[in-house]
């Protein structure tokens, strides 16, 4: 039975610019207190334009009233669960929102006087601070954009030490239940990739790892806990092996909601890693972005960081740029400063022990589900879980129902789905991570609808493949979308006349 | 829910880790705040930064007004809160303004397709280089020396390990626009993409059409960069370019110091599947009714992995509907007037100054402070409350004794006055 | 199911032999296990080809599949039908969907390649 939602109206709404009339305006700007100047005899004619052909042409209560329409047909935290396992889809706070919008940080210029940007370069010193002891790391760099963008900042470290030593190496080890970015990455940085296949717990497999690492392995990328939920047991062991070859080790922070008070990296042998502070540290995803990619390294990486660095001189924080052994920049400016101001904001609300409280609610709540599911879904891997549990819809399939599947019936019961069919080792995955915000009260209506669904799979199979029933826009035809591709509007163009 | 989980205590869902690894000592991070310390805490921050100053930075990061409707419209939980929109039968939403987005993109570009933003402009210009690599199947780039300086230390940092060797070539000392011959001296048979930002970073407009032209002939592809983005409300569209890169800060994202932003990549059509980051497609949903979705997700890591079109997994959603508002909010004829305003205050603040270079500006140029250093001239404004150009030395040893300038639809005629008075 | 005149590889690729050029495409098996093709990835004609290693790609909408050459020679002509309908290879994989057409430089490989039996035999066990 569906206890969460009921239907209610949603409106339709057009393009903007299937609703623009030739002349409308939702602005105004203020009278020029200047000249005005012929842009044509200014610029010459050839670079001035014609009109913006199709540009919208709106009015002030059309534009709130367009945007508001369309945002009610997104599901978000603000309405419940968001349990997309690896992801972690958290709380966002709203004083987060206001302190990033302070106006003297908001509107400060990355080129302004240093001497009238101390604000701003404390508290990027403070969060480097923070982040170096929740890692257990030695000197943090907030530069990367992204949890990839970061990725790509720690291996170009790597390679930048390792060619410091004598040679750059020529391969990266990467456990085959990694993220796809890390391959991608890998590759980005000149490395070949070799996989290691998981072991029969889904950890990485000592002996496969001793094999597979010699003098040519640069390093080994290594997610933990990793993508199934799981912390690798044998993690100082692991280092160690990657260490004894020379190697170095990168951890992907994506996880790091399952560690931050319990368990540092920097303690169990990792050299470099990454945090997502759009995860772990509750920056809203925006729908996909903007992140912040830090990452933390150990002393024998810091010369490599990019630069500038902040540096403290006298009483004045400074940039250095008189690094040369830098891999340079990886972005212009000096990172996404206003997700920096959020996540410093989410570590003082939680202090340290606010933070260790998070993690162990984050697990709880995990093993929770993991412990209500289990009699009705598959569970491949049965070693203990941390912050999120993956489970297989091998008993499903059975009945021809897959994850992607269960997942969109989900919807109909009022929640976001789980992660569909990733990580690529368990087949059919269904990847739940309830994060530390989420109450008894909430679960337990997902794991009610988790345990319906299995009902209906068993007892109406048909039914469960065509949900989502319930939703204003039903299963979308992503096959003609990928066949012919429209990515933008045109006057005439329509879908049913584009796939002619 | 401990006892369902078999568990005596929290702390008992950890026993299993390796206690070499575990942390026995707490976090040396304070207490937690409330709301109200908080607030304080980043209020007397900011207070340590610049507040109630005028400016006249730009090189990159421009002041233009924000309408209000922009954080009202990004402040509602529903594209806040919400993820990338891989379920799109409950992410219409966050679809529908992606599509909005890439459509009025391709309209100021000139260009076919958009993807729905890269993390900022500076790192577009690398994935620009390395999707015409893959294009051509050459390695080389050329890049101008007046294409953002950082933007091309970052394009270098992504070079260094892909085989991509980058060489630069000049402007012309009078116009400060591209120098063609040097360019048309430097281009061969192995160039993959000639890259050239207009305005550029001196505020110039810049010929794109001839570059393209010369690019052509040698086979390269023309990667067109720009900055200030609301020069295209005025400026000729790149149609001669192969691929767009640029940053969209301009368009109601706030200067936060540097980021985030959101950049662009617009190319032509036939280039759809060389394109990285994410792309929003039209389609219909099972009832028939217009929908939209993800797509052509081949070219991504999370299914290519090491042979994906790049690392990049996100975008910058919710920095993007900032512009997409913005752009509905001022719409065809707004963007014009905005633009034309920033036109005519550039040039107001340029008259009765020393400007370095004579090729036709938009809202930026280069003055040169009479032998003065322009920190001088800096320190004298800030006296007034006022933050001058960016010094040029730091980037063009050979322009030491200039600044930057940049005017706005926000530069009020008596902080111009006095910037005219300093030098 | 799988024409008796074809010759198959393990990576599910079947060629079909004519006057020195083959003509190169997937299998049946291959189509149903992809699901809706969206794209195929196609070497440029002219450009040479070893057998056992990959040419081009085959796209569903999550999965990307590579193609290997069962044959090595020289491309000499591209199916055209893919490019606008690319679903052509779901509907008739061994017919009017072939993908490339190579003129073999060492016609003696087909002997590595398996049977229509030893194929059908193939896929069998490993369904």
């Amino acid at each position: 039975m569906i206890r969460k939602t009921r239907p209610h109206i949603v409106q339709n709404e057009p393009l903007l610019f299937e609703m623009s009339s030739p002349g409308k305006k939702g602005y105004q700007l203020p009278a020029l207190d200047v000249p005005a100047v012929d842009a044509k005899a200014v610029l010459g004619s050839d670079h001035v334009r014609e009109e913006i052909e199709g540009f919208p042409e709106v009015s002030e209560v059309e534009t709130i009233r367009h945007f508001t329409r369309l945002s009610t047909w997104n599901y978000a935290i603000d309405l419940g669960l968001y349990p997309l396992g690896s992801c972690t889809m958290k709380y966002n706070p709203r004083v987060n929102e206001l302190v990033a919008r302070t106006e003297a940080l908001a509107w400060a210029h990355p080129y302004q006087p240093e001497s009238l940007s101390q604000g701003a370069m404390e508290i990027m010193a403070e969060l480097e601070r923070c982040l170096a002891e929740i890692t257990g790391m030695d000197a943090v760099t907030l530069q990367p954009a992204a949890g990839a963008h970061g990725e790509m900042t720690g291996i170009m470290l790597i390679r930048s030490l390792l060619e410091a030593r004598g040679g750059a190496r020529k391969k990266i080890l990467i456990p085959d239940s990694a993220h796809g970015t890390n391959p991608a990455t890998a590759h980005m940085c000149g490395y070949a990739v070799q996989n290691i296949a998981s072991n029969e717990r889904g950890l990485v497999d000592l002996a496969t790892l001793s094999s597979a690492m010699d003098e040519t392995v640069a390093g080994l990328m290594i997610t933990n806990p990793n993508t199934i939920g799981v912390f690798e047991e044998n993690i100082i062991e692991i280092t160690r092996i990657v260490h004894a070859k020379g190697g170095l080790v990168y951890m992907d922070g994506a996880n790091m909601n399952a560690l931050v008070g319990m368990a540092r990296p920097g303690d169990f042998g990792v050299d470099v890693m990454h945090l997502n502070l759009h995860k772990t540290f509750s920056t809203p995803h925006g729908g996909g972005g903007p992140g912040s990619g830090a990452v933390a390294v150990k002393k024998h990486l810091e010369p490599f960081l990019p630069y500038p660095r902040l540096k403290r001189v006298g009483d004045q924080w400074t940039f250095n740029y008189d690094l040369p052994q830098s891999i340079g920049k990886v972005r212009a400016f000096y990172g996404n400063f206003g997700v920096l101001v959020r996540a410093l904001a989410y570590i003082m609300a939680h202090g340290g022990d606010g933070l260790r409280r998070a993690t162990m609610d984050a697990v709880l709540n995990a093993n929770y589900i993991r412990s209500m599911l289990e009699p009705y879904y598959d569970l491949p891997y049965k070693a203990p879980s941390m912050h999120e549990v993956v489970f297989s819809d091998d008993r499903q399939a059975k009945k021809g129902v897959r994850t992607g599947d269960i997942a969109k019936r989900l919807i109909d019961y009022g929640f976001h789905p789980y992660t569909v069919s990733f990580p690529l080792i368990v087949h059919g995955a269904l990847m739940i991570e309830p994060t530390e915000t989420e109450g008894k009260r909430e679960i337990d209506l997902f794991v009610d609808a988790m345990i319906s669904i299995a009902k209906e799979v068993e007892e109406d199979p048909q039914m469960v493949l065509k949900a989502p029933y319930l939703t204003r826009t039903s299963r979308v035809d992503e096959v003609t979308a990928a066949r012919k591709p429209i990515v933008r509007w045109r006057p005439e163009a329509t879908a049913s006349k584009a796939a002619d | 829910m401990l006892e369902v989980c078999g568990a005596d205590s929290l702390e008992d869902l950890f026993s299993h880790l390796p206690s070499e690894a575990k942390l026995n000592a707490p976090l040396a991070i304070e207490p937690g705040k409330s709301e109200y310390e908080i607030v304080d805490y980043f209020r007397e921050r900011a207070a340590e930064n610049a507040t109630g100053y005028a400016s006249f930075l730009g090189a990159g990061v421009y002041y233009h007004y924000r309408p209000v409707m922009v954080d009202t419209i990004v402040s509602r939980g529903e594209f806040l809160t919400s993820y990338t929109p891989y379920q799109a039968e409950i992410a219409q939403g966050t679809l529908t303004t992606i599509f909005e987005f890439q459509t009025m993109v391709c309209q100021l570009t000139g260009m076919e397709v958009a993807n729905a933003s890269m993390y900022d402009g500076s790192s577009a210009v690398p994935e620009a280089a390395m999707m015409a690599v893959r294009i051509t199947g050459r390695d080389r780039i050329l890049t101008s020396k007046t294409v953002h300086p950082e933007y091309r230390e970052v394009l270098r940092t992504y070079a260094q390990h892909q085989g991509m060797p980058i060489s630069e070539f000049g402007y012309v000392s009078g116009s400060g626009a591209i120098d063609l011959k040097d360019l048309e001296a430097k281009l061969n048979d192995e160039v993959a993409a000639v890259i050239v930002q207009s305005p550029n970073f001196f505020g110039i407009v810049e010929d794109i059409k001839a570059a393209a032209a010369l690019a052509h002939r040698h086979g390269a592809l023309l990667v067109m960069v720009f900055t200030e983005a609301v020069s295209l409300g005025l400026l000729e569209p790149p149609k001669d370019a192969d691929i767009v890169a640029g940053e969209l800060q301009s368009f109601a994202i706030t200067p936060s110091y540097g980021g985030p932003f959101a950049g662009i990549i617009a190319t032509k059509e036939k280039f759809i599947r060389q394109i990285p980051g994410r792309l929003v497609g039209e389609t219909k949903d099972s009832r028939g009714n217009r929908a939209f979705c993800l797509t052509l997700s081949t070219r991504e890591q999370h299914i290519r992995r090491e042979k994906a079109t790049s690392n990049i997994c996100t975008n910058q959603a919710l920095i993007a509907l900032m512009a997409t508002v913005f752009m509905s909010v001022y719409g065809k004829e707004g963007l014009r007037e905005l633009a034309e305003q920033n036109l005519a205050k550039a040039h107001y603040l340029v008259d009765g100054l020393k400007k370095r270079f004579s090729g036709p500006f938009f809202n930026e140029f280069v003055v040169s402070c009479n032998g003065t250093p322009p920190e001088t001239v800096n320190e004298k404004l800030l006296g007034g409350k006022i933050i001058g150009g960016l010094p040029l030395g730091k980037f063009y040893p050979e322009l030491k004794d200039c600044m930057l300038l940049c005017a706005t639809e926000m530069s009020k005629r008596e902080h111009m006055d006095k910037v005219k008075e300093a030098f | 199911m799988y024409p008796e005149n074809f010759r198959y590889t393990k990576e599910h690729e079947w060629v079909s032999v004519d006057g020195g050029v083959g003509t190169v495409g997937i299998t049946e098996h291959a189509q149903a296990e992809l699901g809706d093709i969206v794209y195929v990835d196609m070497p440029r004609v002219g450009s040479a080809v070893t057998q056992g290693k990959t040419f081009g790609s085959v796209e569903s909408v999550k999965a990307v599949s590579d193609i290997y050459s069962p044959v090595s020679g020289e491309v000499v002509e591209a199916n055209e039908l893919l490019a606008a309908n690319p679903e052509k290879l779901n509907d008739d994989p061994h017919g009017s969907a072939w993908l490339v057409k190579i003129r073999l430089s060492a016609p003696d490989e087909i002997k590595n390649l398996l049977s229509p039996a030893d194929y059908q035999t193939y896929v069998g066990e490993k369904a």
